[in-house]
Order: C-alpha cells, then sequence, then structure tokens
C-alpha cells in the first residue's frame, strides 16, 4: 500500500492536520487510529469549555471532537480504526508505516510523509515511586474518568487526588457529581498544575480542599485502598518528618503529569527534547527527518485543545506542501534558546526564510512569574517584548515572532526567548 | 482421598507437584490465594544463581547446583523466558579481596563452572557503566534470569495438564493427623490425603507446627525493589551482586529477563507476614546502595516499586524433609533465595522423597512439554501472520507498552489455570507491565475478562475477592 | 467599598479579576481581558451559575452512557437537584448530539442535552 501522507493518530491533533492537509491539496492520505472512534482523548473529556478559539462557543470534548470527525469525513478523508501502528521506518525518503488491525493483519504503508499525532499518556504511580501496598484502587484521572464518562462506572467512592492537574481537577468535581466523597487534592508543588478556572469550578465549588506542598508518602491497604498518607513537603519537595496525616479512602487517583508518547518517534531516530520528551521541530513543525511532521501532546503536552488544532493545522499544511513539493528546503535553521525562566520553546529551530509573516513559538515556564515580559532577543537586542501579570507552569504561554523584526536584525546565530521584569 | 496435597501453590509448591505428576498420584495443590504465584515467587529478583554462595554441604549449595543445571532445558521444555546473561560478584575495597578468593573457592568446591576472578579493566570491557569503585569481581559466566511468573505458571499449568488439581482461594485451616495421613481442612472442602507437602512460604512454619512437636520458625524477610523502564534495560547486561553480607545476597543491579533493569533488594525481617509494602526508607536505601555498583542510577526510569517476602528459617538453610515426628508430613519450608533457582531441583528431590513413602508406578501419558502464550511483541512478521490467520484477536493490540494482544489475552484466560484476575492476566501476557503500568489497557483488559468469563465487569479484581476494580454505577 | 478578588472562568485562560463594589451597588471591574469576564464577575456575585456536564445511561448503544450537559449555566445551587434527575433517566439508542435529554431540568427552564453520538 502507497500514499502520501500517513497521520498517526485520530485524536484532536492528527484529525486537525487531516483536514487542513486535505484542504492544502494533498489527496492521497490517510489517518491510523488505535481506538474504535476518531476523537482521541475528547471523547472522555466530557466537561465544557473547548472550542472558546476555534468555534467561538463553548463545547464539551465530544461536540470538539465531532465538529472535526465531521469534517473529516465531509471531505472524505480515509482513516482505519483499532488499528495500531507498531514501527515507522524511514528508508531513503520512503516512510514505511507497519500497522496491525483484524481485518487487514500486519501491514506495512509506504508514505512520502508522516505526521506524528499519538497524544501522550499519564505519569503512573511508579514513576513517582509512593512507597506502600499495591492494592486495586489507584488509577490514573485518566483512567477514572474513562470508566466514569465512557462505561458510567465508578472506581471508587472516597477518593484522594494527588497532583493538581487539569485531568485531576476534572475528576474531582465528576466523582463528586456522580456521588462519591472527594476528601482532597494533594499539590506537591507550591501552585497547581491546572488551570485557575479550574481550581474555581472544580474544587472550590464544591468545597474540595486544596493542599499545595502536600504528596501521599503511604499508601494503606492489601487488596483494596484503605487510606493513604499525606505529608507536606520542603521547598525541595522532600516530605517533612511530622507532618503526616493519614486519609482513610478507597481509591487513590494520580493526575501528576503527562508524557508525550514517543515510541514510534524513537524508532524513527528523530531528535527527541529531554525536556519535552517530544521531538525537536523547526518552524514548520518538521522534525529532523525531512518530511516528517509532529503535532498536539506528542509534540509538547498542551492545555487547551483549540491549540492542539491551531498547531496540528499547520502541520497538516506544511506535509501537503512537502508532498506536493512546495516546501522549500531549508537553507539556515537558527536554533531557539529558552532562558530566564523560560524551560523550552516549540519550535526549537526557525528558518527565517520559511517562516510565515508571524511565527507563534509556545513555551512554558519554570515557576509561577508575577509582573513579567517575555523578551525575545536576537543577540544583545530586544526585538520584541510583551508583558504579563501573571506566568504560571500550568499555562501554556506563546510569543509571535514578526519575520520583518528579524530580517531587520540582521544576521544572527541564534534567538532567545526569556523572562524579563516589566 | 488424595495421594499427596501440596499446600501452596508458589514455585516450590508448582515445581513439586509438577514433579510429582508423572506418577500415578492423585494429587490436589491448595491455594489460599486466587492465582499460583501470588505470593514470594511473584517478588522476587528473577535470577538463576550459579551455585557459588551457598555453604557447601548445605541444601542450599545442592538444589541451587542441581537447579541452575536443571533450569535451561526446563525453560526450553516448558517455554518460559530464561537466559543466562552470567553474574558478577563486585568487590569495592581491596582489603576484602580475600573474601572474594573465599568465594571462588567455595564456587569451585560446590561445582559452579567457569567461575574466575576479573580485574576492574576487564570487568568494565564486560560492563561500562560500572561504578568507579569497582576494583575486581567474581565472574560468574552462568549465571542466569528468568521470568519467576513464567516459571512458576509453567510448572502450574504442565502440572495441571497431568492431572494435578488446582483449589484456588482455598485457604487451610487445620491439619490433623488421621489413620492413613491426614485431614486437612479448609474454608471450603476438607481434604484427605497420605502424604502432605507443606510449600507454604513464609507460612510453612505455622502448618508445621500444627502437625510437629519440633516447632519450626519462618521469619519473613523484606526485600524491596524498583523495576526501571525498558529504555534502560541495557544499562547492564549481566547481574550485578556486590560482596554478601550477613543479610543476603545485598543490592543487585540486573537486567531482567524481559530487558527491564532492576535493583534491590533490601532485607528486614519484619513482624507481620503480609506486610509486603514498600518503605519510604527502603527504595531510599535500594536506590542509594544500588549507586555503588554502577555510575548512575537512572532513577528518572522508575516504572515500579514492589517488595517481596522471603521465608528464612533461623538455622538459614533450606528445611526439605519429612517430619520426624509426623511422618508423611514433608516440610519444604524456608525456601528463600536462592529458591528460584533451586524450584527445579526441589521439585526432583521432594518428588524422590514422596516415592520412598508412597511408591506408584509412572504414568505412560505424562506429558512432559507445555507450550507458552504466543508473544506478539517477540513474534518475527511470519510468525505474526500466522498467529492473526488463527485469530484475528492476535492483530488487536490491548497493551500498547508492551504490544499485548487481545489473542494473547484470550489465551490467557482460555487455557489450563486460566488467569481471572488482572494481575493473572499481567503475569502470564505482561499486559500492564510497561511504563504506563496498566493506565490504557487495564479498562480494557478488565472489559476482556468480564466478556470471557461471563461476569459483570464489577466483578473483575486485580487480584481475588476484596480487591474490585470498580465499586459500582454512576449517581447510585 | 468593598473589593473582592475573584479569577473568571469564562475560559480557560482564568484571567484574575479585581472586582469594586462601591456604595450604591455599582461594580467596578478591572483585570478582564474581554467582556466575558466583567459579565461573569457581576454574575458571580450577584446570581453565579454554572454549566454542568454528567452521564445518562443509554440502553442499546455503543456505549452504556452518552455525555450531557444543560444547554446554557444554571444557577449553583440547583447543580445537585439537577444531577439526581439525571439519575433517573435511561436513553434509548441512538442517541444524537444535541437530543434533549430531559426539559427544563429542576425548574430551571434550562434543558439537558446529549453531547454525544451513542
Amino acid at each position: 500500500m502507497k500514499t502520501s501522507i500517513i497521520i498517526i493518530g485520530g485524536g484532536p491533533a492528527g484529525l486537525a492536520a487531516a483536514i487542513a492537509a486535505k484542504e492544502a491539496g494533498a489527496d492521497d492520505l490517510i489517518i491510523l487510529e488505535r481506538d474504535k472512534e476518531l476523537g482521541g482523548i475528547l471523547n472522555q473529556c466530557i466537561h465544557n469549555g473547548f472550542g472558546l478559539h476555534t468555534f467561538k462557543e463553548e463545547l464539551t470534548g465530544p461536540e470538539y471532537a465531532a465538529r472535526y470527525i465531521e469534517k473529516a469525513k465531509e471531505l472524505e478523508i480515509p482513516y482505519m480504526l483499532k488499528t495500531m501502528v507498531v514501527d515507522i521506518a524511514s528508508e531513503s525518503g520512503v516512510k514505511k508505516v507497519t500497522a496491525m488491525n483484524r481485518e487487514k493483519g500486519l501491514f506495512v504503508i509506504e508514505a512520502d510523509s508522516v505526521i506524528l499525532a499519538m497524544g501522550c499518556r499519564e505519569r503512573p504511580r511508579g514513576a513517582l515511586n509512593i512507597p506502600g501496598y499495591r492494592p486495586a484502587g489507584i488509577y490514573s484521572a485518566g483512567t477514572a474518568q474513562y470508566y466514569v464518562n465512557i462505561e458510567g462506572k465508578m472506581p471508587g467512592k472516597e477518593v484522594v487526588i494527588l497532583g493538581s492537574g487539569d485531568i485531576g481537577l476534572i475528576m474531582a468535581r465528576r466523582m463528586t457529581l456522580e456521588g462519591a466523597k472527594v476528601k482532597l487534592v494533594a499539590e506537591l508543588m507550591p501552585y497547581s498544575g491546572g488551570l485557575k478556572r479550574n481550581i474555581v469550578q472544580c474544587l472550590d465549588d464544591y468545597g474540595i480542599p486544596l493542599k499545595l506542598s502536600h504528596t501521599v508518602v503511604d499508601i494503606d491497604g492489601r487488596d483494596r485502598v484503605k487510606g493513604v498518607t499525606i505529608a507536606k513537603v520542603d521547598e525541595k519537595g522532600k516530605p517533612v518528618a511530622g507532618t503526616e496525616e493519614y486519609i482513610s479512602c478507597d481509591t487513590l487517583l494520580l493526575s501528576c503529569g503527562l508524557i508525550p508518547e514517543n515510541e514510534l518517534s524513537e524508532k524513527l531516530g528523530t531528535g527527541m527534547n529531554p525536556v519535552t520528551n517530544g521531538p525537536f521541530v523547526n518552524e514548520s513543525l518538521e522534525t529532523d527527518i525531512p518530511g516528517v511532521f509532529a503535532c498536539g501532546n506528542v509534540l509538547h503536552v498542551h492545555d487547551l485543545v483549540d491549540y492542539v488544532s491551531m498547531e496540528a493545522a499547520v502541520a497538516g499544511e506544511n506535509a501537503a506542501a512537502y508532498v506536493k513539493g512546495l516546501l522549500k528546503e531549508t537553507c539556515k535553521e537558527i536554533p531557539l534558546k529558552a532562558e530566564g525562566g523560560v524551560r523550552y520553546t516549540v519550535p526549537a529551530r526557525i528558518d527565517v526564510n520559511r517562516m510565515k509573516e508571524e511565527q507563534i513559538v509556545r513555551f512554558r515556564v519554570a515557576n509561577v512569574f508575577k509582573d513579567k515580559k517575555i523578551c525575545v532577543y536576537v543577540g544583545d537586542s530586544c526585538i520584541q517584548s510583551l508583558r504579563k501579570k501573571v506566568l504560571a507552569p500550568g499555562e501554556m504561554e506563546q510569543v509571535k515572532l514578526k519575520k520583518v523584526k528579524l530580517l531587520e536584525a540582521g544576521d544572527f546565530d541564534s534567538i532567545t526567548i526569556c523572562l524579563e521584569d516589566a | 482421598m488424595y495421594d499427596v496435597v501440596v499446600i501452596g501453590a508458589g514455585v516450590t509448591g508448582c515445581a513439586v507437584a509438577r514433579e510429582l505428576s508423572r506418577k500415578k498420584y492423585r494429587i490436589a495443590v491448595l491455594e489460599r490465594e486466587s492465582d499460583v504465584c501470588e505470593g514470594t515467587s511473584k517478588a522476587n529478583s528473577g535470577i538463576v544463581h550459579a551455585g557459588y554462595d551457598a555453604k557447601t554441604g548445605s541444601m542450599k549449595q545442592k538444589m541451587n547446583v542441581r537447579g541452575s543445571e536443571l533450569m535451561e532445558p526446563l525453560s526450553k521444555e516448558l517455554d518460559f523466558p530464561y537466559k543466562r546473561n552470567g553474574s558478577m560478584v563486585l568487590l569495592f575495597d581491596e582489603n576484602k579481596r580475600g573474601e572474594l578468593e573465599a568465594l571462588l573457592e567455595r564456587g569451585k568446591t560446590n561445582g559452579v563452572k567457569d567461575l574466575r576472578i576479573i580485574e576492574r579493566e576487564e570487568c568494565l570491557k564486560l560492563e561500562p557503566n560500572l561504578s568507579d569503585q569497582v576494583v575486581a569481581a567474581l565472574y560468574v559466566p552462568t549465571g542466569g534470569i528468568v521470568c519467576p511468573f513464567g516459571l512458576t505458571i509453567a510448572l502450574a499449568e504442565n502440572a495441571a495438564v497431568n492431572g494435578v488439581e488446582f483449589h484456588l482461594n482455598t485457604e487451610v485451616k487445620t491439619i490433623e493427623k488421621t489413620e492413613g495421613g491426614y485431614r486437612i481442612t479448609t474454608g471450603k472442602e476438607t481434604f484427605e490425603a497420605a502424604v502432605v507437602i507443606n510449600a507454604a512460604g513464609v507460612y510453612a512454619d505455622h502448618f508445621h507446627n500444627m502437625v510437629s512437636e519440633d516447632k519450626l520458625k519462618i521469619t519473613a524477610r523484606k526485600g524491596e525493589y524498583c523495576l526501571m523502564d525498558k529504555n534502560v534495560g541495557d544499562y547492564v547486561s549481566t547481574t550485578l551482586f556486590q560482596l554478601p553480607g550477613a543479610y543476603g545476597k545485598g543490592i543487585l543491579v540486573t537486567p531482567t529477563v524481559h530487558g527491564n533493569l532492576l535493583v534491590g533488594p533490601t532485607a528486614y525481617d519484619i513482624e507481620d507476614k503480609e506486610e509486603n509494602n514498600t518503605t519510604q526508607d527502603g527504595l531510599a536505601e535500594v536506590l542509594s546502595k544500588a549507586g555503588n555498583s554502577v555510575k548512575v542510577v537512572p532513577t528518572r526510569k522508575i516504572i515500579t516499586s514492589f517488595a517481596g517476602l522471603r521465608a528464612h528459617e533461623q538455622g538459614g538453610d533450606f528445611v526439605i524433609k519429612e517430619v520426624e515426628d509426623a511422618p508423611g508430613f514433608i516440610d519444604v519450608a524456608g525456601i528463600e533465595s536462592p529458591g528460584l533457582s533451586a524450584a527445579p531441583a526441589i521439585g526432583e528431590y521432594v518428588a524422590g522423597l514422596v516415592a520412598e513413602i508412597l511408591p506408584k508406578e509412572d504414568k505412560e501419558d505424562f506429558i512432559s512439554t507445555r507450550k507458552g502464550i504466543p508473544n506478539m511483541a517477540l513474534a518475527s512478521d511470519e510468525e505474526k501472520h500466522a498467529l492473526i490467520q488463527k485469530n484475528p484477536a492476535y492483530a488487536n493490540v490491548i497493551c500498547r507498552c508492551e504490544m499485548v494482544t487481545e489473542g494473547e489475552i484470550l489465551e490467557a484466560i482460555h487455557r489450563p489455570l486460566g488467569a481471572t484476575t488482572l494481575d493473572g492476566i499481567k503475569r502470564r501476557t505482561r499486559a500492564g507491565m510497561g511504563r504506563c503500568q496498566s493506565g490504557f489497557c487495564a479498562p480494557k483488559t478488565v472489559e476482556i475478562l468480564a466478556r470471557e468469563l461471563q461476569t459483570d465487569m464489577s466483578e473483575i479484581t486485580k487480584r481475588g475477592s476484596g480487591s474490585r476494580f470498580l465499586t459500582g454505577i454512576n449517581k447510585e | 467599598m468593598e473589593t473582592r478578588e475573584l479569577i473568571c472562568i469564562g475560559c480557560p485562560m482564568g484571567c484574575n479579576l479585581t472586582v469594586t463594589i462601591k456604595d450604591d451597588n455599582e461594580m467596578e471591574i478591572t483585570g478582564n481581558t474581554c467582556n466575558r469576564g466583567a459579565d461573569y464577575a457581576r454574575k458571580e456575585l450577584t446570581d453565579p451559575r454554572r454549566i454542568v456536564t454528567s452521564t445518562v445511561r443509554v440502553r442499546g448503544g455503543k456505549y452504556p452512557v452518552t455525555s450531557v450537559k444543560t444547554a446554557s449555566d444554571i444557577p449553583k445551587g440547583k447543580i445537585k437537584e439537577c444531577v439526581k434527575a439525571l439519575s433517573k433517566i435511561e436513553m434509548e439508542a441512538p442517541v444524537r448530539i444535541g437530543d434533549v435529554v430531559l426539559q427544563n431540568v429542576a425548574d430551571t427552564g434550562v434543558d439537558i442535552v446529549a453531547t454525544k453520538n451513542v
């Protein structure tokens, strides 16, 4: 089998990328999706708050997904469901994607371009190395979300949540509304990892305490969780002796961060950014393997699906341009440096000649900052800056690089994005 | 009336049952948990020790050396993962070289082949990531690694195929002497048997003391471990021991037979024989001591941690014999390290003891081989095609981290002694053992289990009653 | 004069709002990026409302439940009653996005609509 573009993953990123590629004139493409329907994780995100940027209205996850699914069907974009990609290789420019499903068995599709849109997964208990027993009743927040929202089943009745990431906050409210008692949310950091609106409407509304600088230090219960011990942590995140408190519960939900799922990218051999756990990409969202693009949570973890869709559309357009031979070859890729509180940037490199008039650079900051400005430096000169009242690690930031400003700056070897006092 | 009742379906009990099933015995294995391999056998280092370490002439030495010899052919016969990866005992302090040399001598006396001491330079050729403190090592090319679940389940399945009855969820309550043997009461049925094999792990003393005046004491010795992602599984290729101390073999760093990196265990005696939890201090100790052996312990790659309880008998040796004041009651007690390595030999030896008490002829139709569950992750493309051809469920990936398909899970459920729990599936197929630790596949596995066992999803447990996965439905 | 600090929940930006309530009950709102922020602050201090999302059982569908939402926001105090009303409902498949699941939930004048095709 041969095609020009394979999109791996039919979630928000894959759908938006496929639609954009098709609309940009790439007719020969296919989406490979491992689940039994398109839409990805949005199908279980039944809360509202999606689509304000894209559709100017507030949708739930399944509704947001449905808009893209309908569009993809309208454009007659082919897709395969329950299809797992097990390998990708690139041989002299040809990408070979090996996949499996019930109907076709094990098969290989060759393509000129691949768009990586596999999404991310949650950090498990083990990665947090929480001591204690290993009973039933410990779930990642996303697993609990699947049970409650898709299967209509309750994973527990008395709940402690570790980690104040958005899924954890959302699940605090969901479990409460479905009849569980959520006793508290403990967060290791002195600030929440989730969006502020979620703290207000998921915790405050229901009187669920958020314990910052706290973590779970022990899990009790041999068969099913009977309780957990929480403790305060010091500045280094180490539990402070004497602050332990036992909370009885039958369920511990973990919402302690997401990790881009890049096993396939690694097989392909794309360079990986150790900060994002996603591949390094240039302004066209192209990895260091020509014709392989990445977008959405596989590239870096987003908090807003609207931004995933926007980013993915860029990847889709560029993949279309690539297969049609319209994507100029890169001549000089300038590295972007993340400094002064900025943890990383996506893209990591920019070819000024290839970039559009405006280039969105997305990033996260390393701490909670107040009254700062986001500065763009070329050499010693600050060519752009943007004031921000508050910046937090839980919220992705962006700056729009202006091509004219970069061209004005003349010759340079790197662009630095950093925070400075406003 | 049974000829033999085996108490405990750990690796020892299963090895004994499998050996006994060669003869025309009526055999029952009684296990309190919902599956085989639920105690010490599921939480250990997965090492096949070469046998240099045990005191010459001890049961440990005899069983270990023989078990280590038997392991490779057995792994072929019963199709479970085993690899002879070699091991090293690391010397950090030149002043203790005498102890390393003594170990070499003991190994030679114990009949371990190809042992030699290698100096730092040669050590580094074999293991480039050794720490700066390593000065020399005892190199043991015959050391190996095995999947402890694979071994135990293979033995149990093969025993079951050869007629051994496995009674799971059956906890022994009392044992009393009768005219022709023993009467064993459980939470369910009562069993009568001519011969009883006490392979009850940390509880072997409890059952022994029911029938004998000569009391036994087994102490649970906790060992905590951290398991790391497969992407650091090749950080070392041999099993790295540290020169042994009073409490076992110290902290080891080893690849597992499935390609993960494992570090551990600690060794602390504990009162409560159910206390298999990990602790903050224990895990910290594991990681810090492992740091003596290798340059950097990749702690960021930890995917899970666990603890196991070894059954330590005061005398420090395996106790494998007919109890003097309880004829027909055979202890297989104190099976701590190197118990896993020794299991095949223990099976053979105990079968010999039983044959003396209760002679029986061999079965003509004994089936000595067993084929394991196909492994799509390791299969060649041709094998994959063939499996999918046979059943398209082999193309439906359930656990993406370990690439386990529905076909493998179905096979795990429907073969002899099939899995009924999530942990049962995990230990048979590795679904849920990868880096996401079942976050994605658990709901799917629960669904398949419920469908295949024709029960409701809410009935599915992690590992038997009391460990239900779900507590009800929305808005109840 | 009274000052209240709020976080706007209008969208994921989560603007920090400062509301100054003057003696004549007139509100002065700062910190908002758009008008929705000002609207939210006024509502939150006088008549707090929320959109409620939940699930409803479905018979004969590809999933046992469908997701639902209130078609517009309802008074915060009515959330519990709203969810309770949903517990009694069972739909017949097929359910389409936008189907009305329950009219005038908890006497709020707001309908419950399905948000998923099941």
